[in-house]
């Protein structure tokens, strides 16, 4: 490998050719401030418009100063990064960005967790000068049934725009207008509702700033634990335990199913149950209908079609609800687990508690905005009211715990409650890319062979590449298993599928990069993508230490079906755990 | 016998195409029409006096002519040979009339390389340009010179890029030409956005053909087949006579496939610029050709490196190409022998504000100022005093009295605070207010800025306001120091080229004119009285007569006073429009 | 949810495609296709817009960003008679500034709006490149030159039947 010396602060660094400024820094200990600058390694992701100009530094030889983010090191480079020229440089740029920014930290939900307070902070900004006569460029405000967009507090990063159109291909958002009105938007500074927007919510998650922030649903879900006649269960996603921790200051990657169950009984859930219960059930569903629908292929059944892709990310319904419209049949029809969950509890277990739905309030706890979307569909509705009445992302969530004074890292371990709490390291792995195809595998593999499997763990399905397929051998049917995370490669994907040159039995995609545990309701990864692999790590762990690891060995599981829905794919669960889908492709040709 | 007119954009306005056929129809009732052609040329350069005829061989020169004037020309120095003295230019300070451009002052001191066949040929015939050696530097170069010999020369001979930078022409081919790729691009920069320089648009009306034959030459260089010219939609004139040139080029052999015989194959096609003036600046242009927002992006990589489509791409401006084929044909050393140590050969300026001769003119570099604005320029309009000159547009800044003997060449402008740009010089009187100067400007880069960066994007906003404050009367000392450390950042820390230099024009004329800075501050007055918010009309009581007129024409109501006694205005209500002062007939108002 | 009916002509989405196809369909054709498509339509509507993405197979929020970074692309109907004051630097020293004050007074709009009527738009430029004109007014294709704020009411006066 080719390589370059350099001297950064007098003192001397080589690094491979390529290498920019800041990264040569970083390596000798030096931290340069950068804001707008983005990288998720493990990720493919990078964000350098070099916009924000607060990571400049000098260079020898060089007329006027250096973004260190994508400045490239040369052979014999002089830099010096904290001298008075560039701290003057820092400061005033920083005012002038503040300059065009509200100040309304004190109720700004990104409060406390702002990038740009945090370089506020960092580069000791006491006062705007100029401020009372500065003109702010201000835009209308959009709320979604997920995120809201608050684009006065927009800083041009364009983190969000990668993440939108590179990673995710959604093509939502794009820069618009230009000079001092210049900002992220959707087409015609509409609203997100009228945009492609699948509400995966990365945007969410990388914006430094509170420009694009989540919708609250705690106030709602503590009126309702606060109103006498509701009994309210929570339910919690397998990725939130992987997360929950980093709000507290654990490192990345700690598990804390237990305490987590702990703090939402002392918040005053009635009833702590397990979206992994869930995750389950969709196994079930989902791994019968693949039977189902391979079957019927095999022999010969022209109406049947394959792959089947999984259901259970609501951004990648959304996602080819706008994008897939002419194959809006091939998904599994089964609902997601957080929809699973509503529809059993709000019948199931409302008929066992002897009451009605409508006395049920169910709060779900998620790695995700499109969640909260997802929840609100009109097919996820019995007469007005929902099968899951609100959605609270794992931020949200940590924000409660300290709301509530909870010492969370003082908790001890409980388990959730019977029944819908009962969960098998098959769902648990539900929130890594992969985990949901891994976990279908080891049910159908044994429904379909009637052979118990020679091992639980498929390392095959796992990883970090985008797209990824493997071949299981079902006792000499070779099951051909794609799968991809991230929109932007679960669009590769479905487009090799479309114009036949892949060809697979089954499908998994997940919206997010990492899959949910890297969702856009988790804590903040600040550009970490170290975090993520570290979460991953935590599901697998979890996996691995549960006594049961297969869906369909879950004895609530069996329970259920023995109790209430007879068998997998029988009427009574197709009403309750299945759905459609629609086209939200504009109809921009007038017949 | 020849009649040119001049037919650039701004004598068009003026009728030239109905001059043009009233000679003709003129000539064929004399039945002259053989002998004598009328040739609708690019522009002459002295837009002041247009439209312009000029008759061939004998120089004449012909100002401000009407069509009514058609007829005289033909009858009485076509037909009689007696020149028709009313259309001749008189100079401004001996008032004698001048026969022929060459004696004429505007003329005299000019050089023309980049402008040669400007006002000489006809655009639109291909065989005028080839007349007057054209394309012989390209089959020279395809025949004669491989690519780094070509490159050598140019190099040799000290061409700089005149789209303002000023970065070595040769310097940058050889880059583009030693970065192997399958495909790489040459891109002519005809995307002309310094409000007041047009010297690119006038050599594309002109003489199209020279810079398609610089784009070849270029490409042979480089090892590129394909060229593009961004032009600004703007441009409707330069962009048909380009399209008629391309056509007359491929048909004559001259782009297209194995050109002059030989291996090399080269074509070019024109993109449009849609209004964005950052999209002068070479990345921004690129991405603009690529169908995308035209920001632009941190260099390294260049375009040399990564260019359009990712591909090695060279990018020059119009007027730099022009220089090519002179250079080919007449040598290294010629080129290198014109201008200073470090600015070889001329450079073509648009001259224009508070100046008699408003025009475009190509002068060797080295030229001093006062010879462009006193000798060329014929001096101040209405014979008021010299205050400033403002260079390189936008980018540029405001230079004063004290500059007027400098060397122009691009080190000598950046060295007193301003640059070349792309050309544009306008020449401001006494009248001008220079804080209102650099808000103009200002102005200009607010609405420009493309937005990537905050320095540019808010920045120039900052700087925009503060100077607002000032021509209000509100600004503070502490604003010019805000002013300077402001505008000092942005240069310091913006992206691109625009935000690099954007505070250019507030930092030279803090520099020039702090006095009318303070003036506006400390006394809030504007010494030119054109800070509306600053000035206060006031009726001279012993003057004023009471004749109600004042009273009777202001729009607001804000004069009063009784018939036959002095009146008065309240200040709280006057917006300042001076109907007031047009309608006393007895000098009894004044500004102060 | 989001099916937004638009309201273009069949042949008027004819055209649109027939464009793009002209340019092959090709993303990076988008300025040119723009700038075809405005004169045709005089303006790019959204719904304009929204078939253009469809037909180079891009995300609509990119053409509105390409749309709205270029000043010469307008989402507005221009006026019949379109106004341009050039405020480039020869014709400000000129006092542009006032004949737009004038315009902008007598038609009663601001600069990027049209007149009630549809008659006049009215908006500023950055140099014709006619600067021994200054200062200079297009109407149309027409260009006047040497404008006095007096000589304004004239020149309107010329588009009024």
């Amino acid at each position: 490998m080719e390589t370059v010396k350099l001297t950064i602060d007098n003192k001397q660094v080589e690094v491979p050719k390529g290498t920019t400024i800041y990264k040569a820094a970083r390596k000798l200990g030096i931290d340069i401030p950068v804001l707008c600058y983005m990288e998720l390694h493990d990720l493919g992701v990078e964000n350098k418009p070099a916009g924000c100009r607060i990571c400049v530094v000098e260079v020898e030889g060089r007329r006027n100063l250096a973004p260190s983010c994508a400045t490239e090191c040369a052979e014999g480079m002089v830099v010096k990064t904290h001298t008075t020229r560039v701290i003057n440089a820092r400061r005033t740029v920083m005012e002038l960005i503040l300059s065009d920014h509200p100040k309304d930290c004190l109720t700004c939900p990104k409060s406390g967790r702002c990038d740009l307070q945090d370089m506020a902070v960092k580069l000791g900004i006491r006062e705007i000068p100029g401020q009372e006569y500065a003109e702010m460029s201000t835009y209308k405000k959009d709320f979604s049934p997920s995120i809201i967009r608050d684009v006065d507090k927009c800083i041009m990063c364009r983190r969000c725009e990668t993440m939108c159109n590179e990673v995710q291909t959604v093509g939502a958002l794009s820069a618009v207008n230009r000079g001092f009105m210049a900002v992220v938007a959707p087409a015609f500074e509409q609203d997100l509702e009228k945009s492609p927007c699948t509400y995966c919510g990365q945007c969410v998650a990388v914006c430094p700033t509170g420009a694009l922030t989540e919708v609250d649903h705690t106030t709602k879900a503590i009126r309702a634990i606060a109103d006498p006649t509701k009994t309210v269960l929570v339910q919690t996603a397998p990725a939130v335990r992987a997360a929950l921790g980093e709000e507290f200051g654990m490192k990345p990657g700690t598990l804390v199913t237990g305490k987590m169950v702990a703090a939402l009984r002392q918040i005053g859930f009635d009833y702590v149950f397990d979206t992994d219960f869930a995750a389950d059930l969709t196994i079930m569903e989902e791994g019968t209908e693949l039977l189902d629908r391979l079957t019927r292929f095999l022999s010969g059944d022209k109406n049947v079609k394959l792959p089947i892709l999984t259901s259970c990310c609501p951004g990648w319904v959304n996602f080819f609800e706008h994008n897939f419209t002419d194959m809006l049949e091939v998904p599994s029809s089964a609902k997601s687990p957080q929809q699973m969950f509503g529809a059993i509890a709000k019948s199931y277990f409302a008929e066992k508690l002897g009451k009605k739905r409508e006395d049920l309030v169910v709060v779900s706890v998620m790695p995700c905005l499109a969640k909260k979307y997802e929840c609100q569909r009109d097919e996820f509705k019995v007469d007005g009211n929902p099968d899951v009445d609100f959605s609270i992302s794992t931020r949200e969530l940590a924000h409660l715990i300290k709301e509530f004074n909870i010492n969370f890292e003082e908790l001890p371990d409980e388990d959730f409650d019977r029944p819908l709490g009962e969960s098998t390291g098959a769902a648990v792995i539900f929130g890594a890319t992969g985990g949901v195809i891994e976990a279908a595998v080891r049910t159908a593999y044994e429904v379909y062979t009637g052979k118990p499997l020679p091992k639980i763990d498929f390392t095959e399905l796992r990883g970090m590449e985008g797209i990824r397929s493997a071949t299981i051998d079902f006792n000499g049917l070779p099951m051909n298993i794609g799968i991809a995370h991230g929109l932007g490669n679960a669009r590769k994907l479905l487009e090799d599928v479309r114009s036949g040159k892949a060809n697979y039995h089954a499908i998994e995609v997940m919206a997010c990069p990492g899959g949910c545990i890297g969702g856009g309701g988790q804590p903040l990864h600040h550009g970490n993508s170290a975090i993520i692999k570290a979460r991953m790590e935590a599901i697998y762990r979890e996996d691995a230490g549960k006594p049961i690891r297969k869906s369909h060995e879950n004895p609530y599981i069996v329970k259920l079906y023995e109790e209430f829905l007879g068998k997998p794919m029988s009427e009574k669960a197709h009403h309750l755990l299945h759905t459609h889908y629609f086209s939200k492709k504009k109809d921009i040709y007038i017949k | 016998m020849h009649l040119l007119i001049c037919g650039g954009t701004g004598c068009k306005a003026s009728s030239s195409d109905a001059i043009a056929e009233k000679l003709k129809l003129e000539l064929a009732a004399n039945t002259l029409q053989d002998e004598v052609q009328v040739i609708l040329t690019g522009c002459f350069g002295f837009c002041e006096k247009g439209p312009i005829v000029k008759v061939l061989p004998d120089n004449t020169f012909y100002i401000q002519v009407t069509p009514e004037d058609a007829a005289e020309i033909v009858k009485e120095h076509v037909v009689k040979g007696r020149k028709v003295e009313r259309l001749l230019y008189v100079d401004p300070t001996k008032k004698t009339t001048i026969e022929d451009s060459k004696h004429m002052g505007f003329y005299r001191k000019q050089m023309r390389i980049a402008l040669r066949n400007c006002g000489f040929i006809n655009p639109e015939n291909i065989d005028e340009y080839i007349a007057r050696e054209g394309y012989q530097a390209l089959g020279k170069v395809l025949t004669e010179y491989n690519p780094q010999q070509t490159i050598d020369i140019i190099k040799k001979s000290g061409l700089r890029g005149r789209g303002g930078g000023g970065f070595p022409t040769g310097l940058k081919w050889e880059i583009a030409s030693k970065n192997p790729a399958d495909q790489k691009y040459v891109v002519c920069n005809a995307d002309e956005g310094d409000p007041g320089a047009f010297m690119d648009r006038s050599i594309l009306e002109g003489d199209p053909h020279s810079v398609l034959e610089a784009m070849a030459i270029c490409g042979y260089c480089i090892g590129a087949s394909k060229g593009l010219i961004y032009i600004r939609a703007e441009y409707p004139l330069a962009i048909k006579r380009l399209k008629v040139a391309i056509d007359q080029a491929r048909e004559y052999g001259l782009l297209g496939n194995n050109i002059f015989g030989t291996e090399f194959s080269f074509d070019i096609e024109l993109r449009y610029g849609a209004g964005a003036f950052v999209c002068g600046e070479e990345t921004a242009l690129i991405h603009s050709m690529e169908g995308l927002r035209g920001e632009s992006s941190n260099k390294p990589p260049y375009p040399a490196q990564s260019g359009y489509l990712g591909k090695p791409t060279n990018v020059n401006n119009v007027e730099t190409f022009a220089n090519v084929p002179p250079i080919i044909l007449k040598g290294a050393d010629w080129y290198f022998s014109i201008g200073t140590e470090k600015s070889k050969g001329t450079k073509v300026f648009a001259l224009a504000g508070k100046i008699n001769n408003v025009g475009l003119i190509e002068v060797p570099m080295g030229i001093t100022l006062r010879e462009v604005i006193f000798e060329i320029g014929g001096g101040i309009k209405n014979g008021k005093r010299f205050k400033a000159v403002q260079t390189g547009g936008p980018s540029g800044g405001c230079l004063t009295e004290k500059h007027l003997d400098t060397p122009i060449d691009f080190d000598n402008l950046v060295a007193a605070g301003s640059m070349m740009g792309s050309g544009g010089m306008i020449v401001m009187d006494e009248d001008d207010c220079m804080v209102s100067v650099a808000k103009f400007y200002l102005d200009f880069t607010v609405e420009e800025s493309c937005g990537k960066c905050s320095p540019c994007r808010i920045g120039n906003k900052r700087l925009y306001e503060l100077l607002d404050r000032i021509t209000k009367g509100e600004g503070t000392m502490e604003d010019l120091e805000r002013l300077r450390n402001l505008s000092q950042v942005i240069k310091d820390t913006s992206l691109c080229g625009l935000g690099q230099t954007s505070p250019n024009p507030v930092l030279s004329t803090l520099d020039n004119f702090y006095d009318e800075y303070v003036a506006h501050v400390v006394d809030k007055k504007c010494p030119s009285g054109q800070c509306k918010s600053l000035m206060k009309y006031i009726i001279d009581p012993e003057a004023c007569v009471g004749c109600t007129a004042c009273a009777r024409n202001c729009p607001v109501n804000a004069i009063s006073g009784e018939r036959k006694k002095p009146h008065e205005i309240n200040q709280s209500i006057c917006i300042k429009c001076g109907a007031c002062m047009d309608k006393c007939k007895f000098d009894a108002i004044s500004i102060k | 949810m989001s099916h937004i009916k638009l309201e273009l002509k069949p042949e008027q989405v004819a055209k649109i495609k027939e464009i793009c196809k002209s340019f092959n369909n090709d993303p990076g054709e988008l300025i040119n296709v723009l700038h075809k498509t405005q004169e045709t339509f005089g303006y790019l509507p959204a719904e304009v817009q929204e078939v253009v993405a469809v037909e180079l197979n891009i995300s609509v929020a990119k053409v509105y960003g390409v749309v709205t970074f270029y000043s010469f692309f307008t989402m507005i109907p221009k006026g019949k008679h379109p106004i341009s004051i050039c405020t480039g630097t020869a014709c400000y020293v000129r006092g542009a500034e006032k004949v737009l004050d004038e315009f902008k007074r007598i038609l009663n709009v601001k600069v990027g709006e049209t007149t009630p009527d549809g008659k006049f738009s009215l908006n500023c430029l950055r140099c014709v490149g006619a600067c021994g004109l200054a200062p200079v007014v297009l109407i149309g294709e027409k260009v006047y030159g040497r404008v006095s704020p007096d000589g304004v009411k004239n020149i309107i006066k010329e588009y009024e039947e």
